[in-house]
């Protein structure tokens, strides 16, 4: 390290894997990971998830897990909640759809319509 | 006669470092056990300080020992923060338990009893050290219970 | 990318507490649920939470989890980062004020300030990136790069930062008289000797974010223009002794310590060299005497370090605390650092709280905090329905601090008004249980102990202090003895070659001068029982 640039490039880094401990995500992912969601491949649209933002480089967003949401034959349930508190919620997420609502919806700030799953 | 070649090999190991006589009889006293007339004399030799030194600084600092001690070393903690929380009945039962008093080893070799200077972990005071290992929140009950299990270690390795 | 963070608090008390069990359990759990590419476990400093067993904490989440055990550990794992529930017989919601703040959530209430520990328990305190994320090395970068070292002094100077090993020396004018020497070689020593009973923040610091400290020495290097760093440190301090070692070494792969730094022409260098147990030697000189391979025992002052120290060169000695300040000094200035506090003691301060209090351990809060809220709002009051009898501010060396104190703003100057002082900024809480003459008892057997014995008033002094003391707790005290021990006390102050010396007398005169019933009514009791 030889110039303040060099270390801006390091913190840079370091910031967005430390981003989730500074609670200001602007979009809160919950995956479902009941056994039934886990059953449905909600594994699989996890790493999808976490991958996507990853690449993308998205620094605004938390990922964490949740339970079973009482509608099992809707899983892989993925729910996205923006800074006013509203929360949609995904049905039926394939690791490709995962990786659509991460980029459409969470750093477009389109939701991804076809695949909302009103719970009513 | 004592085989004193690690002696030469430590301090030829810290041929670099400035003034370093504390370093040197740290490690010559964890190769040895304790630091001995014939280890403080053959150091005092080897690095060209007077042996009077050597022994003033072998005897100031508290880790440093110049008599071999048990096999276990617990350090019980009377300082103020733990001494309000009772540690005087922490270390009045560990006497009693080990049937000696503080500085003294018991006669089979395996306890050797000593206060700590504070090491900071007040906040779950009263401590004792057996070792290298940290006890906190102690009772007099606890702490005898701890020292059990170290006397079945000392047993079963010895 | 990973979706949750767990810290697991790894400092000496969650240690003692079985902390290094728990983080083995977790990453076998993690391992045979393959969730070690989703979750990352940090180990982190302490999380604020000192006398409830393992702490960990998760994120995104913000949950915090105590008490916990190796055969909690499944269950956290598959409950709460397999499905997202929290296992609630574990979960502790009082989260210390100073981290809810600290991750952006409502303070409970204000009272603590992070500054000096607004990294520790939030950062990976053996990773150099983290501490580079929240702004480390930047003020390094700053200096070398736009500053000349006289402007970094004059940023410490009028910062008015006092030296926080507790005598409150104003650090930048310390920094002026070692840059004012003309000499080939000059030191800095980071004085890491923590020894005062009650007194563990040092270590927090250095086990939570020792690059802070790293970083300190380097802009003071470069301040008075020493190009070689000293950490003197407590040969008992293992995990600070191998997290510094770590952070050094880091630090010099990365070009932030060694030749050259930030192409500058500067270099700086650092080792730690370990103490051998001796509480003396957290006096300056005698540390000196001590790096020296020698008896720790104190110089005779003057010339003071700054001009004739570490082998007779000019030589810095500050303590770990003010040393974490500096880099946050230099990158937000000195008008940022004189908005915390109180005008003559300027930025925050961290205190331990230890003894009879409900909620015991580190704070940090801006300097001029009363004791009261101190001890009641922070600390949570005295535990088991008992009251309040004395506190003992600074150490075993500290002022005796009563009731009617309990408005008094802890800051350098009012303290010092009333003859006492902040010192190392333990604070020993006592309850009304406690028996005082017994108290000080245990006091001045700490000092006969730790007297290094060069002067005779200490050495000979702290001995029959005891003896009068032990006499009249054994019930054969005699008024007259009062007097004595008076005189011996205030001979001592004035006459005592260091001071330790001169500082042992201050809590026996004090607790003469607040409970001198208590004394008054042993011996009375003891005179009585002898004449009938």
């Amino acid at each position: 390290m030889k110039t303040l640039a060099d270390l801006r490039a390091v913190k840079e880094k370091a910031k967005q894997e430390m981003a989730m401990r500074e609670q200001s995500a602007k979009y809160r992912i919950s995956v479902a990971m009941g056994t039934c969601g886990i059953a449905a491949g909600a594994r699989n649209v996890m790493s999808a998830i976490l991958d996507e933002i990853s690449k993308r480089g998205i620094q605004d967003a938390a990922v964490s897990q949740t339970g079973c949401l009482g509608c099992c034959d809707q899983e892989p349930l993925v729910q996205v909640t923006g800074a006013d508190n509203n929360t949609i919620t995904y049905s039926k997420v394939s690791p490709e759809t995962a990786r659509q609502i991460i980029a459409d919806h969470v750093q477009a700030g389109r939701v991804v319509s076809e695949h909302v799953f009103n719970m009513g | 006669m004592q085989d004193l070649t690690r002696v030469d090999e430590i301090v030829q190991h810290y041929s670099d470092v400035k003034t370093p006589l504390i370093y040197i009889l740290k490690d010559v006293q964890k190769e040895y056990g304790f630091l001995s007339d014939v280890v403080l004399t053959h150091i005092a030799k080897k690095v060209d300080i007077p042996l009077s030194e050597i022994y003033g600084v072998a005897t100031f600092y508290s880790l440093f020992t110049i008599k071999p001690k048990g096999k276990y070393v617990v350090r019980c903690c009377n300082n103020a923060p733990c001494y309000v929380k009772k540690s005087k009945e922490v270390l009045d039962a560990i006497k009693s338990y080990l049937g000696v008093e503080v500085t003294e080893t018991t006669e089979c070799g395996t306890f050797t009893l000593e206060f700590t200077s504070c090491l900071g972990l007040c906040a779950v005071a009263p401590v004792m050290m057996v070792n290298d290992e940290v006890y906190g929140n102690l009772t007099p009950e606890k702490a005898v219970a701890i020292l059990k299990d170290y006397k079945m270690k000392g047993l079963s390795n010895a | 990318m990973h979706r949750n963070h767990v810290l697991i608090a790894m400092d000496a008390h969650t240690i003692a507490q079985g902390a290094r069990a728990v983080r083995d359990a977790l990453k076998r759990a993690l391992d045979m649920t393959s969730l070690t590419d989703e979750v990352k476990v940090i180990e982190t400093g302490s999380l604020g939470i000192y006398n409830r067993g393992v702490v960990l904490v998760i994120f995104p989440d913000n949950v915090y989890y105590v008490g916990v055990k190796v055969e909690d550990v499944a269950e956290i794992v598959s409950e709460h980062l397999i499905k997202g529930r929290v296992v609630e017989r574990l979960h502790y919601t009082d989260v210390p004020v100073e981290k809810a703040a600290e991750m952006g959530a409502a303070p409970r209430f204000g009272k603590q300030q992070r500054v000096v520990l607004k990294n520790a328990g939030v950062i990976d305190p053996e990773s150099l990136e983290e501490y580079i994320a929240r702004d480390g090395y930047e003020a390094l970068g700053k200096a070398l790069t736009t500053m000349k070292p006289e402007d970094v002094i004059d940023i410490v100077k009028k910062s008015g930062i006092q030296g926080r090993g507790g005598a409150f020396f104003p650090t930048g004018l310390k920094w002026s008289f070692a840059a004012a020497e003309e000499a080939k070689q000059k030191y800095i020593i980071c004085n890491a000797d923590e020894g005062e009973p009650g007194t563990f923040k040092d270590r927090l610091i250095l086990e939570g974010d020792p690059h802070s400290v790293i970083e300190g020495m380097a802009l003071a290097g470069y301040a008075v223009g020493a190009d070689m760093g000293y950490i003197y440190i407590r040969g008992e301090y293992r995990m600070s002794i191998e997290r510094l070692n770590r952070a050094i070494q880091h630090a010099t792969e990365n070009g932030l310590l060694g030749e050259n730094l930030f192409d500058s022409g500067f270099s700086f260098n650092l080792e730690v060299r370990e103490g051998a147990g001796a509480y003396i030697c957290g006096e300056e000189t005698a540390l000196i005497e001590s790096i020296e391979g020698k008896r720790g025992e104190p110089r005779d002052k003057p010339p003071f370090p700054p001009s004739v120290g570490l082998w007779g060169m000019p030589t810095i000695v500050n303590n770990v605390e003010t040393l974490a300040n500096v880099p946050q000094i230099i990158l937000k200035g000195a008008d940022w650092y004189r908005s915390m506090g109180t005008e003559k003691s300027p930025g925050t301060k961290v205190f331990t709280m230890v003894g009879n209090i409900n909620n015991p351990g580190l704070i940090e809060v801006p300097m001029g905090t009363t004791l009261r809220e101190i001890i009641y709002d922070i600390g949570q009051g005295i535990p088991e329905g008992k009251g309040f009898m004395l506190a003992q501010m600074g150490g075993t060396t500290g002022g005796i601090l009563t009731e009617k104190h309990l408005d008094l703003p802890m800051s350098v100057e009012a303290l010092r008004e009333i003859g006492s002082g902040l010192g190392s900024g333990a604070l020993l809480v006592v309850d009304d249980s406690q028996d005082v003459v017994e108290l000080v008892e245990n006091f001045v057997e700490f000092f006969n102990h730790e007297s290094c014995g060069k002067c005779t008033l200490c050495r000979e002094g702290n001995g029959r202090l005891l003896e009068l003391l032990q006499r009249i707790n054994a019930g054969k005290g005699r008024m007259a003895d009062l007097n004595l021990m008076e005189d011996l006390a205030v001979t001592m102050m004035k006459g005592a070659f260091c001071g330790l010396g001169q500082a042992a007398p201050v809590p026996i005169l004090g607790c003469l001068k607040y409970f001198r019933d208590d004394f008054v009514r042993k011996i009375g009791a003891a005179e009585m029982a002898a004449a009938a």
